[in-house]
């Protein structure tokens, strides 16, 4: 999903800047919010997804919830997750979580990616992949704390959500906003929706769910697909939403310090090796050496002949 | 003079376990130039040997794959001559002598010294590590049986023990600069009595069918 229009904040496998003179993001990028608390789980925005982005995923078997797909494949960029909670006045609740990349501040997949240029973040706060530089080896999997990205079976490169991208290069909302029928997702810059998500937890506050909050975890330096929860104080009721996610330390470890540290080690060992010639010289066997050995069998063949 | 010459040398690798190294070798210096493609962007553009990033990591685990298993087969060849005993304590505390060229002053060696015994273990035990860690990394076949938590484990550990192992092999090759005479034994399958003698002793006494001396 190659998009020059939009300029580019961070890019994977690359250890120097991207151009950054320019700087003409307002209010902290963009950022969509859901709003748990209004959506009905229509999956309108499943189907809008599919029909903007024009993937088509495999039409798969009910087997008795209202989850489909299961999960988040390569051709299902998002996806209703469908939670079933009593609460402690005994009630039931219907927690219904639309799932999708959450477009991190601080993006692990990025993190991750062994291939320049595969993952690009724009100054905006959109986390895209570009397929054409992916080369398929998951790390990108392995790095995401929300378990979001997917390899496909046909041509084994990484897909997920592009917060539809090329629809706010050219300022349209994404598709899943833009379909909507209840106004559950909304998008605009990053500060609006924080703003919005605060009257909207004044409301619900009002309406007796104490615990009521945005979800916009710091661990990933915040994101800009943020939720709105009834319980934020309990994300995980949401189909096992991260509480504090946060890119993992052996990721860490691995994408970190692991790098420098490693090719210090080899470049240290090689350099051992060559200072140690230079100090100490070839260990030679000198004619000596052959002469003793030479004496040796000699005397070994005249004992054997002697016995 | 020649033919003199030539009965002298001692035969010290066959050509199987010549050409079982030598495949090895290769299939590790691919390894190290795929992994490090993988591993950091500086070296990235190695992958350009291979035909491309997507090609390196299609090969990558392939070649692994079939290091692991040539490698099992060399090192049940060398495993009798690899038991560590006593001599070889001795040796690792005067390893001083060793590599100041005082190798008189230190037990004498059979067919591999207390240092190359440490290398084949730690062999072992490295490819061994990277073998189980890079099938839990392998994405198109096997991470999807594996949890999350443990492929981050697993990817950590493959790029330490992968820098281990090239530290190892760096280690291996100098030696094999260093200690003059020790290539030859296997490019060509001999080294000279005079090597032997001055480097492993008991094996050449063992060779020449001499009784062993403490």
């Amino acid at each position: 999903m190659a998009l020059q229009s939009l300029d580019i904040k961070r890019r994977s496998a690359t250890t120097t800047p991207m151009p950054s003179e320019r700087d003409v993001v307002m209010g902290g990028g963009v950022a969509k919010l859901i709003d748990t608390t209004k959506c009905i789980g229509c999956k309108a925005c499943q189907v809008a997804c599919m029909e903007w982005n024009d993937v088509r995923d495999e039409i798969g078997t009910n087997v008795g919830v209202y989850d489909n797909p299961m999960d988040l494949t390569e051709n299902s960029w998002t996806l209703m997750r469908f939670a079933e909670y009593e609460n402690d006045a005994g009630d039931l609740e219907w927690l219904i979580r639309k799932d999708g990349c959450m477009h991190c501040e601080d993006p692990g997949c990025l993190k991750a990616c062994p291939s320049p240029g595969a993952i690009v973040q724009y100054n905006n706060g959109i986390v895209d992949f570009h397929q054409e530089n992916c080369i398929g080896c998951g790390y990108c999997i392995t790095g995401c704390p929300f378990d979001i990205p997917r390899i496909s079976k046909k041509d084994n490169k990484a897909y997920k959500c592009t917060l539809c991208s090329d629809r706010v290069a050219v300022g349209q909302e994404p598709a899943c906003v833009k379909t909507c029928p209840t106004g559950a997702i909304v998008f605009g810059t990053k500060e609006d929706m924080i703003k919005h998500a605060d009257d909207r937890i004044v409301d619900l506050k009002s309406r007796g769910f104490d615990n009521a909050g945005l979800y916009d975890p710091a661990g990933v330096g915040g994101t800009h697909v943020m939720y709105v929860l009834h319980h934020a104080d309990q994300p995980g009721l949401y189909s096992d939403l991260p509480k504090d996610p946060t890119i993992s330390p052996m990721v860490s470890l691995w994408k970190g310090i692991a790098k420098p540290l490693g090719v210090a080690a080899m470049a240290l060992t090689a350099l051992a090796g060559f200072f140690h010639y230079i100090r100490v010289g070839p260990n030679e066997v000198t004619d000596e050496d052959e002469r003793r050995a030479d004496e040796e069998s000699q005397r070994q063949s005249q004992e054997a002949t002697h016995e | 003079m020649n033919d003199v010459r030539h009965t002298r040398l001692i035969q010290r690798y066959t050509p199987g376990e010549r050409a079982n190294h030598w495949i090895v070798a290769i299939a590790f210096v691919l390894l190290a130039l795929s992994g490090l493609a993988l591993f950091h962007p500086y070296f990235y553009p190695l992958t350009g040997l291979f035909g491309g990033g997507t090609w390196t990591r299609i090969l990558h685990p392939w070649i692994g794959v079939f290091m692991f298993l040539l490698f099992l087969v060399l090192a049940i060849r060398m495993a009798r001559h690899n038991a560590i005993n006593r001599a070889d304590r001795q040796w690792l505390r005067q390893f001083g002598d060793v590599i100041n060229k005082r190798e008189d002053r230190v037990p004498e060696v059979g067919k591999y010294n207390a240092g190359q015994k440490i290398l084949y273990f730690a062999l072992i035990l490295l490819m061994i590590g990277l073998l189980l860690t890079g099938l839990v990394m392998w994405r198109e076949y096997f991470a999807s049986f594996f949890g999350l938590w443990l492929i981050q484990l697993a990817s950590v550990l493959h790029a330490i023990f992968a820098f281990l192992i090239i530290c190892a092999i760096i280690v291996h090759i100098y030696a094999g600069i260093w200690v003059k005479g020790s290539l030859r034994s296997m490019t060509r399958g001999t080294v000279t009595p005079g090597w032997a003698w001055k480097h492993h002793r008991a094996w050449f006494r063992q060779v020449r069918g001499m009784p062993s001396r403490k």
